[in-house]
């Protein structure tokens, strides 16, 4: 464990993505402390410039803190991407699982359809499913879910089919265990590594989903998000940069922070491919 | 024979693909809270009830569920995508009319993201370690963090409303009818800068980094280091033994890609006003306009198989073995 610390902190990406994370995460948690009003509520003149009345980063249209709505943004972006990951983490592991194992026909339907799936936009589809299920958290967190597995499916399959050769899995099925126990004792364990990469990937790309949903119009209505920020600011970034501009810079640097420590997790659990 | 082959396999792959799209399609109205009959009409808009009862017998609702769904496939087939009550039009008439402007937005950028991603990458590749590698490779890690909405606002931000240099939105001025046809192309293609770039830029980012990673295996082959025993130039090795072989994967990866490009020029045309699928798409969720919805998801798909065989043309184009095989 110590060695895999030290291998993920060793590469600068790993330190300065973790810290922002760290950031961000902070932010989520403590943001009924830092901002105990909500960020829905007036607190100052509208269109104040960034530093004046109190606000650090301004006010918007209405008079909203940006300030308070970047803080209590993180909440539902860290939410929706993880959960919607989860998500997309339980239908493309299963699928993919199913598909390595099974083989033949099974596995071929399966690859097929996975592949259908990943021709389909999946931006547009996801869109589709939020506006006529009617936005909320769940129903995004669903939709989101729902176009983000097939890139896991496939990784899934192809480390199954490869561990699923290995003696181990042999031994481990000669002894008469059942194949639900040999996939989930024998062959996940040693599948999962790449699989919690692309999954920390997925993450990050489920944000950048979530914060186009609510840019378009299609957020819980109940919960500040970032995209929603945006989206509101834009008709007047002519006279007020900074409703558009910060918000914006929150999703950058989280997505930044969540690939960086992707990326230096991808170096410290397969410490092979990075070598070579 | 092969090459009949070949091809009935990708028709009935295709049409295998469009069925399953539509069928995600239907499910998805009778899937919805509520009556389908109140869907197709909208959600607020129309709540006549002899209206309602109306759309409840042209699209069959009193049918079984198998009934409407061949009804269905039967409509999809002859591209009746159905009727949009709030825009009073026909779906695909309204779809036709917006085709034009995003097969011009998305290919340009799509070819830009290509041609500048195996630029940049390339270079970045061949100087490993070197500055400009550090720089390319910065730019690209951030640019793939950004959503590509707001890059399109701060680029508009900077480049029209700080520079004017060009329009923050539109496809063409306002006077354009009394261009002259060259004068009218010039005035679209200033107008397409600012968003063909936006959209570009995101993916340019990815193929750099794919570029760059496959450049740097291909350097490591027996055929280069032949070539380069030989005594051949540092450039035609590269452009006779390296490029066409790095691109290869590059552009397949594009191809697989085209999905998430169309989905980035809704967000891109809805923030530059782009009048095509994208925008209509937005104003279509505002309105919550279903039928234009799901006939826009229906087109948008067919878009990305096209772009797909396009991909494997250009990828046949450029590395010949492939159509060799």
């Amino acid at each position: 464990m110590s060695q895999f610390l030290k291998t993920f902190l060793r590469r600068p990406a790993g330190a300065v993505g973790l810290t922002l994370l760290v950031l961000v995460a902070a932010m989520a948690i403590f943001a009924p402390l830092i901002y105990p009003a909500s960020p829905w509520e007036m607190s100052g003149i509208p269109f104040s410039r960034p530093g004046e009345n109190g606000m650090l980063m301004g006010a918007d249209t209405l008079g909203r803190d940006i300030a308070a709505g970047v803080v209590h943004g993180a909440r539902v972006s860290i939410v929706i991407g993880i959960a919607s990951t989860l998500t997309a983490l339980l239908i493309g592991v299963t699928l993919g699982c199913i598909a390595g194992y099974a083989g033949g026909m099974v596995d071929g339907a399966i690859v097929r359809f996975t592949e259908i799936f990943q021709t389909i936009p999946n931006f547009v589809l996801a869109i589709l499913l939020v506006a006529i299920l009617t936005p909320s958290i769940g129903t995004i967190i669903l939709a989101i879910g729902l176009v983000s597995w097939p890139p896991l499916a496939r990784l899934t399959r192809a480390q199954v089919r490869s561990v699923s050769t290995r003696e181990f899995v042999q031994a481990a099925r000669c002894q008469g265990q059942s194949t639900l126990s040999v996939v989930v004792r024998h062959v996940l364990p040693n599948a999962v590594s790449p699989i919690i990469v692309l999954g920390a990937m997925t993450v990050a790309a489920a944000i950048l989903i979530e914060a186009a949903l609510s840019f378009m119009g299609l957020g819980d209505p109940n919960f500040m998000s970032w995209g929603y920020m945006i989206g509101a600011g834009r008709t007047v970034i002519r006279q007020a940069w900074w409703m558009s501009v910060f918000p914006g810079l929150a999703i950058l640097t989280t997505v930044i922070a969540i690939n960086l420590v992707g990326e230096a997790l991808n170096d410290a659990l397969n410490p092979r491919i990075s070598r070579a | 024979m092969t090459v009949v082959k070949s091809i009935l396999g990708k028709v009935t792959g295709i049409a295998f693909a469009i069925l399953v799209i539509a069928s995600i399609n239907f499910a998805l109205v009778h899937s919805a809270p509520g009556d389908p009959a109140l869907v197709i009409a909208g959600q607020s808009g129309a709540t006549d009830a002899q209206f309602i009862e109306q759309i409840r017998r042209d699209y069959g609702l009193d049918q079984p569920w198998y009934v409407q769904y061949a009804s269905y496939l039967k409509k999809v087939v002859t591209l009746d995508l159905g009727y949009s009550i709030r825009q009073r039009a026909d779906v695909s008439a309204l779809i036709l009319e917006r085709l034009g402007p995003t097969l011009l937005l998305t290919i340009s950028a799509f070819l830009l993201s290509l041609i500048g991603g195996v630029f940049f990458g390339a270079l970045a590749g061949l100087r490993q370690g070197s500055w400009k590698d550090l720089a390319i490779s910065l730019v690209a890690l951030i640019l793939y963090a950004t959503p590509v909405f707001w890059l399109g606002l701060m680029l508009v931000l900077v480049f029209s409303i700080n520079l004017e240099w060009f329009p923050a939105f539109g496809y063409a001025n306002i006077r354009a009818a009394s261009f002259s046809t060259w004068h009218y192309a010039l005035d679209v293609a200033h107008h397409l800068v600012l968003p063909a770039l936006t959209l570009a830029a995101i993916y340019m980012a990815v193929y750099t980094r794919l570029m760059r990673a496959s450049l740097i295996e291909v350097a490591h082959e027996d055929h280069v280091k032949t070539a380069r025993a030989k005594g051949l130039t540092e450039g035609r090795i590269l452009r006779g033994h390296m490029l066409r072989n790095a691109a290869g994967p590059v552009i397949t990866f594009a191809g697989l890609q085209a999905g998430a490009l169309i989905g980035g020029a809704v967000v891109v045309e809805t923030v530059f006003s782009w009048p095509g699928l994208g925008r209509l798409t937005f104003d279509s969720v505002t309105a919550r306009d279903y039928p234009v919805l799901l006939g826009l998801f229906l087109v948008m798909s067919i878009l990305v198989i096209a772009i797909n065989l396009l991909t494997d043309l250009i990828h046949r184009l450029v590395d010949p073995r492939i159509g060799a095989r």
